[in-house]
């Protein structure tokens, strides 16, 4: 598959990339399905998306998906390894983080930002985890979880998306992302759709 | 990473000065509460941190406080208590006499909630529950039973949601902001400290109840504590973990099987 020039980052080979985080918050539901609408089956990099919602209550996130994308999509349990191939949706009610062996932990803290999972907790156990083979992705919602953990990622030397604000359902979460950094990319949901695709593509 | 090495640092200091045993935790979450004491504590570092606590035993039990997160509800996952109503209490009915760990039991909340469903199901007489932790200041709250009334609403709305068969009311007295809870549910209750990362069996149960504590350890500490339970529980002896812990990732999915997988309810093979 031959790379699109918009990948090149500003002319500097990158890293290879370990896995894909995305999160969001208001309007995610939508804006995830519309992200992950046709992942392919043979999507090399494990992907892992956290939306704020209710503590309790069912996780009908993974279902929705299912429905969407070619790949496995699962809740991502505790001590479980990260795969590749796998879309992960964060459970409700535990913050997820992601071990230095690359699999996955839950926790009780605190909430942040009142939510629990935590967008940074994730992002920020990522940017640990894979240094620059993370790529972490922010997109709609109405609190400013997130930006601190995208922040996280950026300067562990990984890769940092964010949706453009007028193209998201609600903006504050984005912004808040646009006031802590420079993402690597800003772009509606449709353009990071077509990202995704090349960002599995290997690197060199 | 200059803090990768002084985490590493700091939880050996605590280990060889307190020998409370930290080094088996999951990384990112111990990381995330030593960053919060510090910030607390005032500590620039973690290194100022790592030579405060070896010298103030006040700040190490401070420091204590963040590493084993003692938070608890009662009734907590309603559908985890009416499960062992329903399945677990007709098989546990037919023991003479009953001991029940709850392992990693916090402020006691799971304790309380635990004797309330044994009494109305009439196992509390001849049962014996050891509840053990490795935070005194919880097991002394623990053992003293009273939580603070705001909570209150909720653990009522819980008991009634996990089957629960009288008042709430019925089991605390209310004085100010705080419920004091009956105090003969504590009667056939014995509060230890005890770790499950170095400590070892300490009597033969048919139920052991350990919820929220395994997801703070790492797949080899998880293995430790599950080879406890396995061999302190009798033949065929039933083990409760928390909503969202398995034995799927552990060396020890074979030798139990799920009695109420969506509880988290296993019994040994
Ligand atoms: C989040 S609380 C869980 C309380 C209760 N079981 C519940 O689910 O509500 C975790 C508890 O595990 C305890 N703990 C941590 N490490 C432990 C160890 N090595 N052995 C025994 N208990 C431990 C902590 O002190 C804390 O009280």
């Amino acid at each position: 598959m031959s790379r699109q020039p918009q990948i090149r980052l500003r002319g500097r080979s990158r890293a290879p990339l370990e896995a894909i985080l995305v999160g969001a918050s208001a309007g995610g539901v939508e804006a995830l399905m519309n992200l992950f609408d046709g992942l392919p089956a043979d999507f090399r990099l494990p992907v892992v998306c956290m939306l704020h919602m209710p503590e309790s209550g069912d996780n009908l996130l993974v279902e929705l998906l299912a429905r969407r994308v070619g790949l496995a999509v699962k809740e991502a349990e505790d001590k479980e390894r990260l795969r590749g191939g796998v879309l992960y949706v964060a459970p409700a009610g535990y913050h997820l983080s992601i071990e230095m062996d690359r699999s996955f932990s839950l926790s009780r803290e605190e909430p942040r930002h009142f939510s629990r999972p935590s967008i940074d907790i994730l992002f920020e156990s990522a940017a640990d985890a894979y240094g620059a083979g993370a790529a972490g992705a922010l997109l709609t919602g109405a609190n400013e979880d997130g930006a601190a953990g995208l922040l996280a990622i950026a300067r562990a030397g990984g890769l940092t998306l964010v949706q453009t604000p007028s193209d998201a359902q609600v903006r504050t979460m984005p912004e808040a992302a646009l006031a802590l950094l420079q993402p690597d990319f800003l772009l509606p949901i449709d353009a990071m759709r077509t990202l995704l695709a090349e960002l599995d593509a290997p690197l060199c | 990473m200059p803090d990768e090495i002084e985490l590493r640092l700091l939880i050996e200091a605590i280990y060889l000065r307190y020998s409370y045993d930290f080094r088996d935790y999951a990384g990112a979450s111990l990381k995330r509460r030593v960053r919060q004491a510090q910030a607390q504590l005032d500590c620039p570092t973690i290194s100022a941190l790592q030579e405060r606590i070896l010298h103030d035993p006040k700040a190490f039990m401070q420091l204590l406080q963040f590493l084993t997160i003692p938070v608890s509800e009662m009734f907590r996952d309603p559908g985890y208590f009416l499960a062992l109503r329903q399945q677990v209490v007709p098989l546990l009915h037919t023991y003479p006499s009953l001991k029940v760990w709850v392992a990693g039991c916090s402020t006691g909340e799971e304790v309380y909630s635990l004797a309330i469903l044994l009494r109305e199901e009439g196992l509390l007489e001849r049962t014996m529950i050891y509840a053990t932790d490795i935070n005194p200041h919880s097991l002394e709250k623990a053992e003293q039973g009273i939580f603070a009334l705001d909570h209150i609403r909720t653990y009522t709305e819980n008991y009634q949601r996990s089957g629960g068969k009288r008042a709430f009311s019925d089991y605390y007295t209310a004085a100010y902001d705080r419920a004091l809870f009956d105090k003969t549910l504590r009667d056939n209750v014995t509060f230890a400290d005890h770790s499950l990362a170095t400590d070892s069996v300490f009597a033969e149960t048919q139920l052991i109840s350990c919820r929220n504590v395994l997801i703070y350890f790492n797949r080899g500490l998880q293995d430790r504590a599950l080879g406890l339970f396995h061999e302190s529980l009798c033949h065929r002896g039933f083990l409760g973990l928390g909503s969202k812990e398995s034995l799927d990732f552990s060396g020890y999915a074979r030798q139990f099987e799920a009695l109420v997988r969506q509880e988290r309810i296993f019994r040994k093979r």
